[in-house]
């Protein structure tokens, strides 16, 4: 391994191309630590985000109108905002509320940045994840619903079991956008110091001054990790597949 | 004909720039003058500012004075401002700056910066008063707010452990600070008197440490003096506030924390009576 790394000092000796993340112990460190933070809050988002349009979806269709009037106003504002307002929102504003009294006397915060970061960025997505299911499920025909009901199937356990199957290969496509945009949308929580692989990256070239090579390493770990979700989204696309059911 | 001309101008352009002009010997203008003129800052707590009564006080027109009397002449303060201090000098306004400026390669190319310097700012922190904080061993692993890009986050997390939570603006750290998502925030340690003195917002706050990682400051005279009579008498100068503890005592006199700059400079320069 530590060839490799010598490589890298090479390199920056030879050519000019300063990469402190392979040869440097403390910036490689970091630059590592900021790549799983940010896998581990893509992965929290996608998770909750797509939860949130599932379950959202099945609500816009509830009986009980305050709740579809309460649905509504959330899809509005989190669509209606930008999102790097909203994480200020949720970090200054909601955060200094949120908070309690340690022994010392000093008040911290009930919630970190990383978890206000989750949470504002799945909030965000799944308002986009909500309009995107529902343009699924509208999509099945009134008439494979209506058999259901015959069958004697719930309106939860239609949607479950007949619905959401249908509505999901529909809506896979947008999804499948809407995803990729959350991926890039991580690197938004730097604003509020989560320590990122954007975050880390302006760290480690204030202090080398790389920025070229830092922002090309940006760029291909970004290219790198969406077009992994997209090649899963698509696979995952054709598995779904019926046949004879064109859509 | 055109030759002419043209070195004409270069001459005049030269002249108007003050660059053959300054070389005048600084000096004996200003033992004939009868006066020194020094540029000071007028804003920089407590380093040079305005008294009530407007006029210029603070640690570095005590130091304008010192250089007056050992002169033997008047003192005039100018005030300057960091945009304009290296010009005034180039100009002739001034004969000497001393004005909180960092000692940095590109403006040793400008103006000559007399060592050894005479001041370094260091890296300190603001903390709540109720966390006790006495030394930095006590931040290890423990958030602190700061600025991204300053030059010492990376020192900071690598030799002491601590979690920078690095934000774009002062504005957003101190608020970060202030609603407990750090348990101190770190800056220049000169920034902090300045603001410690809002008590209505920051007075259960203090700075608590002392400082680190010193980034010197030169006083300097013009270019062309650098090597000749009057750069190497402030030299001397220098040399002997440091050597007799005055800075020491001046930064006592002006409130602020002891440096461990000053310390160390008065520690060498006063064990050369030893030997």
């Amino acid at each position: 391994m530590d060839a490799v790394w010598d490589w890298f000092r090479w390199l920056h000796t030879a050519t000019g191309i300063n990469l402190t993340i392979f040869y440097d112990a403390f910036d490689r460190q970091r630059f590592a630590w900021g790549f799983l933070t940010s896998l581990r809050l893509m992965a929290i988002c996608l998770t909750a985000s797509v939860a949130i349009g599932v379950v959202g979806a099945w609500l816009q269709g509830a009986r009980f109108r305050p709740v579809r009037w309460l649905l509504q106003g959330y899809i509005e504002f989190f669509r209606n905002t930008p999102p790097l307002i909203q994480l200020y929102f949720f970090y200054f504003a909601l955060g200094s509320l949120l908070s309690m009294a340690t022994p010392t006397g000093i008040r911290v915060p009930l919630v970190g940045n990383f978890t206000w970061a989750a949470v504002g960025l799945s909030l965000y997505a799944g308002a986009f994840n909500i309009e995107i299911f529902r343009s699924g499920i509208e999509a099945v025909p009134r008439t494979t619903i209506e058999a259901a009901e015959a069958l004697g199937y719930t309106r939860l356990r239609a949607y479950v079991h007949i619905v959401l199957p249908l509505a999901f290969r529909i809506s896979l496509p947008a999804l499948n956008n809407n995803l990729v945009n959350l991926i890039k949308t991580t690197t938004i929580a730097y604003a509020i110091a989560v320590p990122e692989m954007l975050y880390v990256a302006n760290q480690i070239w204030s202090d080398e001054i790389n920025v070229p090579e830092m922002m090309n390493v940006l760029l291909l770990v970004y290219v790198a990790l969406v077009g992994l979700l997209v090649h899963v989204m698509g696979r995952w696309e054709r598995a779904m597949r019926i046949p004879g059911y064109s859509i | 004909m055109r030759r002419v001309l043209g070195w004409g101008v270069a001459v005049a352009v030269a002249a108007a720039l003050g660059i053959g002009g300054a070389a005048a010997q600084t000096l004996e203008k200003i033992k004939q003058r009868g006066t020194l003129v020094v540029g000071v800052k007028a804003d920089y707590k407590p380093f040079g500012f305005r008294d009530p009564s407007g006029k210029i006080i603070g640690l570095e027109p005590d130091l304008a004075q010192e250089v007056a009397d050992t002169l033997g002449v008047k003192l005039q303060l100018e005030p300057v401002i960091s945009s304009n201090r290296m010009q005034f000098l180039q100009q002739g306004k001034i004969d000497l700056m001393i004005a909180t400026m960092n000692d940095k390669p590109d403006r040793r190319e400008v103006v000559g910066i007399v060592e050894p310097s005479y001041y370094a700012s260091g890296v300190n922190v603001l903390a709540p008063k109720k966390a006790g904080f006495k030394q930095w061993e006590q931040l290890k692993g423990k958030p602190v707010c700061a600025i991204q890009g300053a030059w010492y986050n990376k020192p900071l997390a690598e030799k002491y452990g601590i979690e920078i939570v690095a934000f774009k603006g002062t504005a957003e750290a101190q608020t970060a600070l202030v609603q407990g998502n750090c348990v101190a925030y770190t800056y220049d340690d000169t920034s902090f008197p300045a603001l410690l003195e809002d008590k209505a917002k920051w007075g259960d706050y203090e700075m608590p440490l002392p400082s680190i990682m010193p980034d010197p400051w030169g006083l300097a005279v013009p270019l062309p003096e650098r090597n000749k009579e009057f750069g190497r008498f402030m030299s001397g100068m220098v040399y002997e506030w440091h050597r007799s503890g005055k800075l020491i005592a001046l930064e006592k006199k002006w409130g602020l924390q002891p440096s461990p700059f000053l310390e160390d400079m008065h520690k060498r320069c006063a064990s050369l009576e030893l030997h």
